[in-house]
């Protein structure tokens, strides 16, 4: 599945997550957003975004638990941010693949 | 020559294994192995699962950890304190200390009910339980056999959970259990999981995703506890949803043991942070982990031990040879998942690939099926507790069952469907 954005065919999958995480860039975060119910990426949002994309690059697992931990944001605030399903949310926009167990 | 020693925290699964592979393996004049423990039954956890249904019974799930440990390796009954990776010293908290040259963290995980506001309250063995300790399974047996019905919720608190298919497996076998005891139309049956489904691999979702329907299992996902409200027996998660209870089965946060934080070396959660490959620790090269200790990306299950220990045993032995560490694990589990009904299903996986259909453990053959329900599999997991006791904990080898995992007799194609 790919969507055109500024021109770029960005690939998903079957569940809306990117597969190539090259082609993520802050123009499609924003569409991404836009379609969970997010209008407007704040500065929160960015700092979240880019730390759940530091802990994938280090292959940390990621848990909402981590995130309330992480420092810049607890679990709370985490809920306002993205609504219903946070991690997930917060996965999709970040480009990054979704969080799973073993099966 | 002065011996040399070899320290292993931890007599469970892990431990035992390692104790009687590396005595096997080494000189007795040459290396003291010792192993450390705080408690002196070894439990078989995977019947844990099987307890509170009184499909096992608490005798046949316990035994003498001491019956386990070769002769000619030293078993102390202690509690662990801290490490001292800078000196090779293992304090005690009864003030004693060892000193190492090899040291293998061994120590699991265990749940941390007290985690969570509300789980380990006034309601805690009398409407909410755990099954992931032997007091818990026993105490959820007692419960079920009298329990006259309502609302039973099956939760997971967050993950990595050992064994992350058993609370699944549970909900199962409470079907089950309802059913042939005639009142399953008494009992709701509700399972709560932080994930975004009850299967989160795409294939098994398509595979396996029905079981939960046709069993009429409500299913509540992305649910994050915050608290549970023991008067009005409520969870409550981050985002505001709530799930009623008369009896919730709860899986509580599982974390690394204690003295790892304590070291200053473990995660968030106490996990020891490990080469995913090698099972060296990050912390120095003569320190090694194993097990559910370890912060490694793989399942935390016996099969997944199982597969390290023979890893690590020929790591070690490179370690001490001063060659390089020439073993390396790849990820392999393989669970048996109970689904009710006399039936399981048996999955296969690695750090590369997950569980997909085919045959095992031959090529074309079987006898067992993957990602099928069948009596066989059912079969191969009560089995699994003979093997436990008399294979494993005896430090042999299961034929034709390797480490790393074979992928013929595996229709990986249908893996793109995960990508
Ligand atoms: C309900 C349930 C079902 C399961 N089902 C399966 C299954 O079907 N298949 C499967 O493969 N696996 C299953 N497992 C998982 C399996 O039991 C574990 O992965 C396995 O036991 C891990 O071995 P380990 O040696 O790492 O930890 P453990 O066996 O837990 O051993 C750790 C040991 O360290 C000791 N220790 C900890 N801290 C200290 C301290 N401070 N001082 C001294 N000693 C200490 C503990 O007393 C314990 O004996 C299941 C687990 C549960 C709970």
């Amino acid at each position: 599945m790919t969507t055109l954005v500024n021109e770029k065919n960005v690939q998903f999958n079957e569940e809306g997550f990117m597969t190539d995480f090259s082609q993520w860039d802050k123009e499609v975060a924003e569409m991404i957003a836009a379609k969970e119910g997010i209008p407007v990426l704040t500065p929160k949002h960015w700092e979240v975004i880019n730390w759940l994309q530091e802990q994938h690059k280090s292959k940390n697992p990621l848990t909402i638990r981590k995130v309330g931990g992480s420092g810049i944001t607890d679990i709370k605030e985490f809920y306002a941010l993205f609504p219903n399903g946070p991690l997930k949310k917060a996965a999709k926009i970040s480009g990054i693949p979704k969080p799973v167990s073993c099966i | 020559m002065t011996s040399r020693n070899i320290i292993i925290l931890g007599a469970g699964s892990a431990g035992t294994m390692m104790a009687n592979h590396l005595r096997g393996k080494l000189d007795r004049n040459e290396w003291n192995i010792t192993i450390v423990d705080e408690v002196e039954i070894h439990y078989y956890q995977p019947g844990f699962l099987f307890l509170p249904f009184g499909i096992y019974d608490e005798h046949e799930i316990q035994k003498p950890i001491k019956k386990f440990i070769p002769h000619d390796v030293q078993l102390l009954h202690t509690t662990i304190d801290r490490v001292e990776p800078e000196t090779n010293l293992v304090h005690m908290t009864d003030g004693s200390a060892l000193h190492y040259d090899i040291l293998i963290i061994a120590s699991g995980c265990n749940i941390a009910p007290e985690e969570v506001e509300g789980m380990k309250g006034e309601l805690w063995y009398q409407d909410i339980f755990d099954f992931y300790s032997f007091k818990g399974a026993k105490a959820l047996h007692e419960k079920l056999a009298n329990w006259e019905g309502g609302k039973l919720v099956i939760h997971i608190t967050e993950m990595p959970i050992k064994c992350p298919v058993a609370p699944l497996e549970f909900a199962f076998l409470a079907d089950d259990f309802f059913r042939h005891k005639g009142m399953r139309n008494e009992v709701e049956i509700t399972y709560v999981t932080p994930l975004s489904g009850a299967f989160t691999k795409p294939f098994a979702s398509k595979k396996l995703g029905h079981l939960i329907e046709d069993k009429g299992i409500k299913l509540v996902t992305d649910f994050c506890v915050e608290r549970i409200d023991n008067k009005t027996k409520t969870l409550h998660d981050y985002g505001g949803q709530e799930v009623n209870f008369d009896l919730l089965v709860t899986v509580p946060l599982n974390k690394g043991a204690e003295y790892v934080g304590r070291s200053g070396f473990g995660d968030d959660l106490n996990y020891v942070p490990t080469d995913k490959f090698t099972l060296q620790t990050t912390i120095a090269p003569n320190i090694f982990a194993i097990g559910d200790a370890t912060s490694l990306p793989a399942s935390k299950a016996g099969s997944v031990a199982h597969f390290e220990s023979e890893v690590l045993t020929q790591n070690i032995l490179d370690f001490i040879n001063d060659d390089p560490l020439s073993a390396k694990f790849d990820g392999h589990a393989n669970c048996f998942v109970e689904t009710g009904n006399h039936k399981a299903l048996l999955i296969d996986f690695n750090y590369d690939h997950e569980p997909v259909d085919g045959t095992f453990p031959f090529n074309g053959v079987g006898p067992m099926q993957l990602m099928e329900e069948s009596l066989m599999n059912h079969m191969g997991k009560l089995g699994f507790k003979w093997i436990y006791w008399n294979v494993l904990m005896k430090g042999r080898t299961i034929p034709f069952i390797h480490p790393t995992m074979d992928t013929s007799g595996k229709h990986l194609e249908h893996e793109t469907l995960n990508k």
